[in-house]
């Protein structure tokens, strides 16, 4: 795959900004000349069709949902509809400096004040911040919360999170980020928290329980107000991961079942994008015993007018250089706006029938461990389809079948595990199609694994060696290797 | 509804295949009491046309192309060429998710792949990430990393750090028990490093400064012990200065936001965070590294895994996922179009009309630069009068600058920032100076 | 391949070769099987004093961590550096030229609970 650096440079290109239209004084005048670069900057001067023709051909090398099926669980890929994509970059939001006075920014600060309120609604709690732009940034602020709660009440032993051994990885890692240690809590045969498990390990030195509702194996937790209710007289407080809110949108709500802070993932379940990576946002919604804590600024709405408000005396501070990401945000907006009650309840309506409908086609292929109703995912094992095939071989078989693999050896507690979650935005054609696609693929895994083992042979490269790459790391373009 | 593919008919199949009647029995498994909790938002399902009318609405009440932009402190008004927005809206690019199957997804990859490559080069640092939530995250993260490789519990802070930056720190810090000194700074606007504690995690220096001061960093990485030195940098200012990493810099963090990012009214943005090799096992992010497949064709894939979250759990360098690809995208194209060439002339149209523009103000009676030291395209000016007024008269006369109010957390009371860009005609220059003079 | 049978094994999936009161310690071919191809190797420092079941060290695949947890009190009185430059070694070798670190153990009693080559071969076919 050839990169940027590897074009080849023309002369001078160009074209982009004007001649220099005031009287110039040089760079060396202007600041003392040990500020100076000395080294030229190795960034390649490049014509304007060399540019678009090679980010063109890389584009076509990914492969996305809108090119085909994308059943990664635990990620809702559904379809990120271009309305939102548009509003994005009306020239009213995409142009406007954060720094801007607040009389020139009514309409973002409506936007997000309004935005808030229906994400207080949809969560069922007391208030909302739309500053943590990414889940994980959301669960860290929710662990400062929690910090920041049991410092006002003087409970400062409270230094432990409980979490199931299903939980995806960001929640360990927020937690320890902030200062907690971690304790695993087991599940039991039913893929459940252990109930009991759990009041072995609720003492006054937990501060909290991080739980991720459906659990990541697409179950849903009907000892979920148990559990809450424990933590609680335990002392604690209750985090729910909202990575799963596809399962349950429109139905029931976090603050219902003693959740005191959600996360939004806004690029999972509000459609706005992946971008291969971010950005995302993770807006979180707190009990009204927090949300004096949350971070600052908030946005308010008085005398007709909307304000940015940092006097919080009690907020954690600020985890973000301003209000969050506002475009995402935008998106997110359009999204709610344009379902309305009717259409954020057939979301979850849609998606739990989609992955159920699957689950029951593909338990006849694949050892499924937890043979029940799912949510919106569900999870099977590659494990016992064909001697010596691993789930990485599947995997990797499908792509040459044009979709995308689902989440794979996630979570920890189902051994080769594949998760699948097709989301409300596929048809039951597709759907059929892909369980085809599976049931071809374990007919090859008996009868000629080796497909497997090869696989994938229609992406633009072959299975790419890791271990090389981990042992002599090549994280930037060598320029030293080139010939000049 | 229009997103969702799946008939009537359709779905009486598929409850028939599952041997259920409704789709509320596919909800039994939640406790009835909380089943149908969902209280209405009062929101009728609209039609794109009509969204798009709400929304468009809003959009257009904040008018911000009918002030001409001297904002600035870490977020600037730039140009952005055609070629960065049409390529970045292509759906391979939008609608992928984290390149976890690398083989169908090298776009993503090679161009993370370049990313890095620019970043390093921008830094002259050895290794860099795929970029980080923003400037002020980055700098928490770097702070963190510090004291991960150190565990002194304690960092070196300057006054002269963007307030927002200092904010998040702030509270990543009071969560970690990482005790903040802060240094103050000389007249001229440069930090002042004489008694710096000992037993150190690191010390921060950001140049240029939150005043617009550039800062000297000759011989500080000498003078601060085993501290690892933090630099946060303008990554536009980098066409044109030494970058931290030929003075010894350990990490490098940045807002990235001037490498053809939209203003967005402050998000999404794009944090850089880059290192020295021996570093990389306590670097956070994510890392695209090349290797080759088993054909031996060359490729990319993320490298170095098991420090992130998804392998390591409580113990990963950090706990990002979804971090801020797409604007890493955006940038990457960015610098590829403008070019080392496009480089140097911006850096050198934002030096000049900047210069050009503090000239013409403190040449007015009464107006002088806060600082002496050299700057880029940002300063601040001390004003006669009352500040607040003169930034009304401004705002009337059709500028956008800071309120006043915001700098004095950097303990300046009657002042003004203003940040310059290309983008800023001399006839726009001309004119503020006019207002300013005809406003004694 | 073959548990050698004068070693003992933990539940963790390491191997002790006891001397008097050295132990060689390293991570058995289950282990290094279930790992993959090994890349990096955290080893203790020299001199290192160390609880039973404190971390002394890390074995890294490109896909997991295993922790090398010490199965005794004692303290780190030898390293193997060519793992540094061969972390391979334990793929291919994890009973022998594979070895991580040696320990002088305060209290040989710490290894009550380990296991025989046998009961290890049937504890690991298990897993």
């Amino acid at each position: 795959m050839s990169t940027i650096f590897d074009c080849r440079c023309s002369e001078k290109v160009g074209g982009l900004f004007p001649e220099i239209d005031v009287p110039a004084k040089g760079a060396e005048r202007l600041i003392d000349p040990k500020h100076l670069r000395k080294q030229p900057l190795r960034i390649p001067d490049v014509s304007e069709p060399q540019v678009t023709r090679h980010y063109t051909k890389l584009s076509k090398l990914n492969f996305g949902v809108d090119d085909g099926f994308y059943p990664l669980g635990s990620c809702t890929m559904k379809y990120n509809p271009k309305l939102n994509e548009a509003m994005a970059s009306l020239p009213g939001f995409a142009g406007l400096h954060p720094r801007s006075d607040e009389g020139r920014s009514q309409g973002a600060l409506q936007l997000m004040f309004e935005l808030t309120g229906f994400l207080r609604g949809i969560a069922g709690m007391a208030d909302v911040s739309l500053q943590p732009v990414a889940g994980a940034h959301g669960e860290l602020a929710g662990m400062f919360l929690f910090k920041k709660y049991f410092e006002m009440r003087g409970e400062d032993n409270r230094k432990r999170i409980l979490l199931p051994d299903t939980a995806h990885g960001t929640n360990p890692a927020s937690a320890a980020y902030a200062g907690f240690s971690v304790t695993e809590v087991a599940s039991d045969e039913t893929g459940m928290i252990d109930l009991e498990a759990l009041d072995q390990v609720l003492d006054d030195t937990v501060a909290g329980i991080m739980l991720t509702v459906p659990n990541t194996l697409g179950i849903f937790e009907t000892n979920i107000l148990q559990v809450t209710e424990k933590v609680h007289a335990a002392g604690g407080l209750c985090y729910f991961d909202g990575a799963n809110l596809n399962s349950y949108l429109g139905k029931t709500r976090p603050g219902d079942m003693g959740a005191d802070v959600f996360h939004y993932n806004l690029h999972k379940t509000m459609s706005t994008p992946h971008g291969g990576g971010g950005p995302g946002a993770g807006p979180i919604a707190v009990s009204e015993s927090l949300a004096a804590y949350l971070p600052v600024p908030r946005v308010r709405f008085e005398d007709g007018r909307y304000a940015l408000d940092w006097d919080c005396p009690n907020s954690i501070g600020s985890v973000h250089s301003f209000y969050g990401n506002f475009l995402v945000a935008v998106r997110a907006f359009a999204y709610i706006l344009q379902l309305g009650d009717e259409g954020l309840r057939e979301v979850s309506k849609n998606a739990v029938l989609n992955a159920n409908y699957l689950q029951e086609r593909l338990k006849k292929t694949f050892s499924l461990p937890y043979d029940g109703l799912c949510k919106h995912e569900f999870v099977v094992s590659g494990k016992g389809l064909a001697d010596g095939i691993s789930t990485l071989d599947i995997a990797k078989r499908l792509i040459d079948y044009g979709v995308h693999p689902p989440t794979i050896y996630f979570p920890l507690t189902v051994k080769e595990a594949i998760m699948i979650e097709p989301t409300e935005t596929e048809s039951k054609e597709t759907l059929d199609r892909f369980a085809e696609i599976l049931e071809t693929v374990a007919r090859e895994a008996k009868e000629d694994p080796q497909l497997l083992h090869d696989a994938p042979t229609q992406a633009p490269v072959r299975r790419l060696d890791q271990t090389y790459a981990a042992k002599n790391p090549v994280l930037s373009y060598p320029f030293e290797e080139q010939p000049q | 509804m229009r997103y969702i593919p799946n008939t009537s008919a359709d779905q009486r199949e598929m409850l028939a295949s599952i041997g259920v009647s409704s789709i509320e029995e596919l909800f039994a498994d939640i406790p009835e009491s909380v089943r149908n909790r969902f209280q209405p938002l009062n929101l009728p399902a609209r039609s794109e046309m009509e969204v798009a009318s709400v929304v468009s609405e809003m959009a257009d009440r904040n008018k911000p192309t009918d002030a001409i932009c001297f904002l600035g402190g870490g977020i600037y008004d730039h140009y952005v060429p055609s070629v960065v927005g049409n390529l970045l809206s292509r759906s391979e690019f939008v609608t992928a998710y984290t390149p976890y199957q690398p083989e169908i997804s090298q776009g993503t990859l090679t161009a993370m792949f370049e990313f890095q490559t620019y970043v390093c080069e921008l830094t002259g640092m050895d290794i860099a990430n795929a970029s980080m939530y923003d400037g002020a995250t980055a700098m928490a993260e770097a702070v963190l990393m510090a004291e991960r490789t150190r565990k002194r519990g304690a960092v070196a802070v300057p006054r002269s750090l963007f307030s927002h930056v200092r904010r998040a720190l702030d509270t990543y810090c009071w969560a970690t028990d990482i005790e903040i000194h802060e240094i103050g700074y000389l007249p001229d606007g440069t930090v002042d490093l004489e008694l710096l504690p000992e037993q150190l995690s690191a010390v921060v220096i950001q140049t240029p400064n939150a005043f617009g001061v550039i800062e000297s960093l000759e011989g500080v990485k000498d003078r601060i012990g085993d501290a690892l030195l933090i630099v946060s940098c303008h990554p536009l200012s980098l066409a044109l200065l030494q970058p931290p990493g030929a003075y010894g810099a350990d990490i490098v963090v940045a807002e990235g936001q001037s490498l053809g990012l939209a203003m967005g009214y402050g998000g999404p943005l794009l944090g850089l965070f880059a290192a020295r090799q021996e570093h990389l096992r306590q670097m956070p992010g994510r890392i695209a590294g090349r290797t080759v497949d088993v054909d031996g064709k060359t490729g990319y894939a993320m490298a170095a895994q098991t420090r992130e979250q998804h392998i390591r759990r409580h113990r990963a360098t950090s706990n990002i996922c979804t971090n801020s690809a797409l604007c890493a995208l955006a940038s990457t194209i960015y610098l590829s179009s403008a070019g080392s060439a496009g480089l140097k002339q911006l850096a050198a149209l934002n030096l000049e009309k900047a210069h050009y523009l503090a000239d013409g103000i403190t040449a007015i009676e009464g107006y002088e630069l806060a600082f002496t030291g050299d700057f880029f395209n940002e300063f601040i000016v001390n004003v006669p009068g009352n500040a607040a007024v003169i930034h009304d008269a401004l705002v009337q006369a059709g500028f956008a600058v800071e309120e006043p109010q915001a700098l004095q957390s950097l303990g300046l009371d009657n002042a003004l920032r203003f940040a310059v860009t290309e983008r800023r005609t001399k006839d726009e220059l001309d004119r503020l100076i006019e207002v300013l003079g005809g406003s004694r | 391949m073959a548990y050698p049978t004068d070693y003992r094994y933990t539940k963790d999936h390491e191997w002790i070769q006891l001397q008097g009161n050295r132990a060689r310690i390293g991570i058995t071919d289950h282990a290094q099987a279930e790992l993959g191809d090994i890349v990096f190797v955290e080893l203790p420092a020299v001199g290192t004093a160390v609880q039973k079941d404190d971390n002394v060290g890390t074995v890294e695949s490109v896909k997991a961590v295993g922790d090398v947890l010490s199965p005794a009190a004692g303290t780190v009185v030898a390293v193997n550096e060519g793992l540094e430059s061969a972390p391979e070694t334990i793929n291919s070798a994890p009973h022998v030229d594979g070895w991580i670190l040696d320990l002088e153990i305060g209290n040989l009693a710490d290894l009550d609970d380990t296991m025989d080559a046998a009961a290890y071969e049937s504890f690991a076919g298990g897993a």
